[in-house]
């Protein structure tokens, strides 16, 4: 019954959700100076010495 | 489950890889999507890719973060890191286990029959000496006269990139096999060791060597989804610890980092009931089978 009543009683966990808004945060403040497009500048390229060519 | 989860694995690997006209473009998806995170290591210069690779992506930022300030651009890596974060804090290492095209080849070459082998859990330490010296530390410090560094886990060592991206680009432009020298056979070199040690070995990249495994490694008391130890049910009988994937003692190390949630041990072992999947802290899909009494452990 004991058991049974702390089953019941199992609480959220907050620390994921505290952890996906502090990164949330910090991928907007990236979104905010930028940094997209820089990616895509980055991905739309074949990086040859990355891949070990060159 | 273990068939649901090979065709999500299936599934999220052709989304990622989801450029098919390369055959008659011979180069790169260069479109939007490209700005849409990878959730497994998939290098962005694969032919087929759609995404971009955080690991790929993290280093270049860190390579070109003096050119960038000097150019009054604050790029610190920070939209990649945001993205990682939260993939991370929702699914941790689910995403190795679940999203990752090259976890999913390793997979694949382990059901290859031959005599199986364990891998010794020191090595799993590794992983993050990778993502802490080659995919930060020397792209960031080791410059050169202009101030840019270099992708060194991309140069040196990542496996996928040589067979996602080296091999193909290597077939569509036939011209870079001039260009070829001991950088791509030592890259060649360390792919074929990963394919061989995959065959006796499960997922030796992703214990060893994968920067982004460790990465999402890091949440494993903080992420959203994980896998629950019901203490109350376990008999200690150790059937969790012969059919997980990645050397996890689930009954004695419920919180390990090596965990993928595969749900093996969950699905396919445990009789009772002693493993369920929470989300936040809440069970999730937990089968209704009653309570073992005690004298009966």
């Amino acid at each position: 019954m004991a058991e049974k009543k702390k089953e019941e009683t199992r609480s959220i966990r907050i620390a994921p959700f505290v952890t996906i808004l502090i990164f949330l945060v910090v991928g907007i403040v990236g979104i905010m100076t930028g940094e997209v497009g820089r990616v895509l500048e980055q991905a739309i390229q074949v990086c040859l010495s990355c891949i070990g060519i060159g | 489950m273990e068939a649901v989860r090979k065709w999500i694995q299936t599934i999220l690997a052709l989304l990622v890889n989801g450029s098919w006209s390369f055959p008659y473009t011979r180069t790169i998806y260069q479109g939007p999507l490209k700005v849409v995170c990878s959730p497994g290591l998939n290098c962005y210069s694969c032919p087929a890719s759609t995404t971009y690779c955080p690991i790929g992506s993290l280093q270049q930022l860190m390579a070109g973060i003096r050119i960038a300030l000097e150019n009054g651009q604050n790029f610190f890596g920070l939209y990649v890191i945001g993205t990682m974060g939260i993939l991370g804090g929702i699914f941790g290492r689910l995403i190795c286990g679940w999203a990752c095209p090259f976890g999913l080849i390793q997979e694949l070459l382990h059901k290859i029959p031959s005599k199986k082998f364990s891998i010794p859990r020191k090595l799993n330490y590794i992983k993050y000496f990778f993502l802490l010296f080659f995919v930060i530390l020397l792209p960031l410090f080791v410059v050169d006269d202009f101030g840019y560094g270099e992708a060194w886990f991309c140069k040196y060592v990542c496996p996928a990139g040589t067979l996602e991206a080296g091999l193909p680009m290597l077939m569509l432009q036939p011209e870079l096999r001039q260009t070829i020298g001991i950088l791509f056979f030592n890259k060649l070199t360390i792919l074929i060791a990963f394919i061989l040690w995959s065959i006796p070995a499960s997922r030796p990249f992703c214990r060893t060597v994968c920067p982004l495994g460790a990465f999402y490694s890091l949440f494993k008391g903080l992420k959203l989804v994980k896998l629950r130890l019901v203490e109350e049910n376990c008999t200690q009988c150790k059937a969790c610890h012969a059919v997980c994937p990645m050397g996890v003692k689930f009954n004695e190390s419920p919180e390990d980092t090596e965990c993928i949630s595969c749900l093996k041990c969950m699905d396919k072992a445990c009789k009772f009931d002693a493993i369920s999947l929470e989300i936040a802290g809440l069970p999730v899909g937990q089968k209704s089978r009653p309570t073992i009494p005690s004298a009966a452990k």
